[in-house]
């Protein structure tokens, strides 16, 4: 379901030079980037009622995946996320009702049908390649995909996320390696969002955007701001469109901020300062988007305030159906260790 | 009828899987010029862009294959020494042997990583390990070491088939070492059968790789003294055939398990509770285990890898004792 079916009239589909994107993306935009912040609220509300067992969240990278996702075209290029990427899973197509099935590790979650934590998404269906708690490890996998597609000559390009802290481990910098020099139609996209659970990223990187490493590697990169969907779809389509015609791989960092803590069951208070937490919420994506657009006049604030109602209600009608499904049997612990054809 | 040796199987079974198969391609470092072993000579001339060296970084030749599988290609790594694999144990142990897990098949890898192990080459701790414990301890990983060159063709022709990562694993000192008469197609096969190659009523040995064709050797000295030992050849260590090795232990009673691995953790151990759970009223006599000592890795000097290695005297020696038990 997107933002078409919650407007009373119908949406241009003409892109406004301005924004690159249409009214109807826009409003699009704003759906996906509000249905991923409520969706994680009520997640985190059913962890402290006892009925989720764990969340980890994307609030604060809503802009940056949204914005992002949006720029490839959906049933041809393929997603390999990361586990906050639920504004990317979204715009590829997963529903709340869908997500709430993986929250709480039902029978019918097609993620990993309870075996993985939540937020390990995965589905060949919608081309969203399936990740494991191994940050960057698909960035290589994302890289073959790519390798692969190049070999067939199929026109697709493959987005591969991670967050700052994993752009120290190894894979990163041999999926960069790869695609470079292979020229691959590939996406590295880095949210950073400030820290690797409590490490701010001066512990994790001596350089002070993790896009200056495109250097290394020849390759195409930038930053952008990560908290205006607006900016990261302009970043990105544009790199998009020039992977897919065999222009190489891009390293793009969207600069973000992790305005919750790093899950369910991490406390932030610890670690961070309570006033930099204050000045970050002032930027928050989802906030921003809202004031740009209804200071521009391009939605009244009727109509944001419609998708906003709407949103409310698929995600209190998604949490209780999904309450209601079965859970896997304890025997579905087993098959499937190999695949037979 | 041809005289084949292990690495001329291989290199002929790789061309024939390119040949027949477009989805087919391979990867890994100095490919394109052959291999260190020869193993994918001649193969760029003929396939050209399938045939594609990698940067030296193994988890990534690993990672790229997952991706590439999971396309829909058929990829076939090489990696160049199995001791060095283990810059790729992440993307094997988190990645790959859960691929279908944790979709519950609804995504697969039909890849193949080949790597050549095992010792009694000269090449000290980094170039003559036994990794195939550790890969054997992941479900969802299938490990394949052949002894036969025609072992060889038809366990990687079916690895190539096989819908799920398998590692295919060279023993090294065997590659121009052993020959075997072979005609025509490799046999229809599947990956997960052991195989009874010698029978006599004394005793039992298991083994693997170069380790086979010393039991095996062993098995005719001893026959001349009398003694006549079943000779298993595993061929599949993951998973492991059960039904093989329950019946081949029953049939004498006495079981004497070889392999170049350092002996605490080895797949010897794994056999040996296999039999001991399901076959212990069949045993005559206690479980013997010939394996490399529990020390790091095989030393370089001729002496001290020799004192390292199994080989059929000791494997020999082993058998006369639990035969007189």
């Amino acid at each position: 379901m997107t933002a078409t079916r919650t407007s009373r009239r119908a949406r241009s589909q003409e892109t406004i030079d301005e924004y690159l994107l249409s009214e109807q993306q826009l409003a699009d935009m704003y759906y996906y980037m509000l249905l991923a912040r409520r969706l994680n609220e009520r997640m985190l509300a059913l962890n402290r009622q006892g009925r989720a067992p764990f969340v980890i969240a994307g609030a604060g990278q809503e802009a940056a995946q949204v914005g992002a996702a949006m720029a490839l075209k959906r049933g041809t290029d393929y997603l390999a996320p990361y586990y906050r990427d639920l504004g990317m899973m979204l715009v590829f197509g997963m529903t709340a009702r869908e997500a709430m099935l993986n929250l709480l590790a039902k029978r019918d979650d097609w993620n990993s049908y309870g075996r993985q934590m939540p937020s390990h998404w995965g589905s060949p269906d919608r081309k969203i390649v399936t990740q494991s708690s191994v940050v960057t490890t698909q960035f290589v996998h994302a890289a073959g995909i790519a390798l692969a597609a190049k070999m067939k000559k199929d026109p697709i390009v493959v987005l591969t996320c991670c967050g700052e802290g994993s752009t120290s481990r190894g894979d990163f910098h041999e999926a960069l390696n790869w695609a470079a020099i292979h020229q691959l139609p590939v996406i590295f996209f880095v949210q950073n969002n400030g820290y690797a659970i409590s490490e701010r990223n001066e512990k994790a990187m001596p350089v002070k955007h993790v896009a200056d490493r495109k250097r290394a590697y020849d390759m195409q990169g930038a930053v952008c701001d990560g908290m205006d969907g607006i900016a990261v779809y302009q970043t990105v389509r544009p790199a998009v469109d020039q992977a897919r015609n065999g222009g190489g791989p891009h390293l793009i960092e969207a600069k973000c901020y992790r305005l919750w803590a790093h899950s369910s069951d991490d406390d932030d208070s610890r670690y961070r300062p309570k006033k930099e937490l204050e000045e970050w919420a002032k930027k928050d994506p989802i906030k921003l988007f809202r004031d740009r657009v209804e200071s521009d006049g391009i939605f009244p604030r009727e109509e944001l305030d419609e998708i906003e109602a709407r949103v409310e209600e698929e995600i209190r009608e998604a949490a209780q159906w999904a309450l209601m499904q079965p859970d896997p049997a304890p025997e579905d612990a087993l098959g499937f260790v190999y695949k037979e054809l | 009828m041809a005289l084949m040796t292990v690495i001329e199987a291989v290199r002929s079974t790789l061309d024939e899987a390119l040949a027949e198969d477009d989805r087919v391609f391979i990867l890994g470092e100095d490919v394109e010029a052959g291999g260190v072993f020869r193993a994918t000579e001649g193969l760029k001339a003929r396939y050209g862009e399938r045939i594609i060296d990698s940067p030296l970084s193994e988890s990534s030749i690993i990672g790229v294959s997952i991706g590439a599988a999971h396309y829909g290609l058929r990829p076939i790594a090489e990696i160049q020494f199995a001791d060095f694999i283990h810059a790729g144990f992440d993307q094997l142990c988190s990645e790959a042997s859960r691929w279908s897990y944790r979709t519950r098949g609804d995504a697969w890898l039909p890849m193949v990583v080949r790597t050549p192990w095992g010792g009694g080459v000269h090449g000290g701790q980094h170039h003559s390990q036994s990794i195939e414990a550790f890969y054997s301890h992941m479900p969802g990983i299938k490990v394949v070491a052949p002894a036969f060159p025609a072992d060889y063709r038809s366990l990687l022709k079916a690895a190539i088939a096989d819908p799920n990562p398998v590692l295919f694993l060279e023993h090294k000192r065997t590659y121009r070492l052993i020959r075997q008469e072979m005609d025509g197609a490799p046999a229809e096969t599947r990956i997960g059968r052991a195989r009874i190659t010698r029978r006599g009523n004394d005793l039992t040995i298991f083994a693997y790789g170069l380790m086979l064709h010393e039991s095996l050797v062993a098995a005719e000295t001893l026959s001349g003294e009398g003694i006549e030992a079943t000779v298993v050849d595993l061929l599949t260590l993951n998973p492991i055939d059960h039904e093989t090795i329950l019946e081949a232990a029953k049939a004498t009673g006495k079981v004497l398990i070889v392999h170049e691995d350092v002996l605490t953790g080895g797949l010897g151990g794994e056999i040996a509770a296999i039999i001991a759970e399901h076959a212990f009223e069949y045993l005559d006599a206690p479980i013997r285990r010939v394996a490399g000592p529990d020390i790091p890795a095989m030393p370089f000097h001729h002496a001290m890898e020799d004192f390292f290695m199994p080989n059929r005297d000791k494997i020999a020696t082993a058998a006369r004792e639990l035969a007189a038990y």
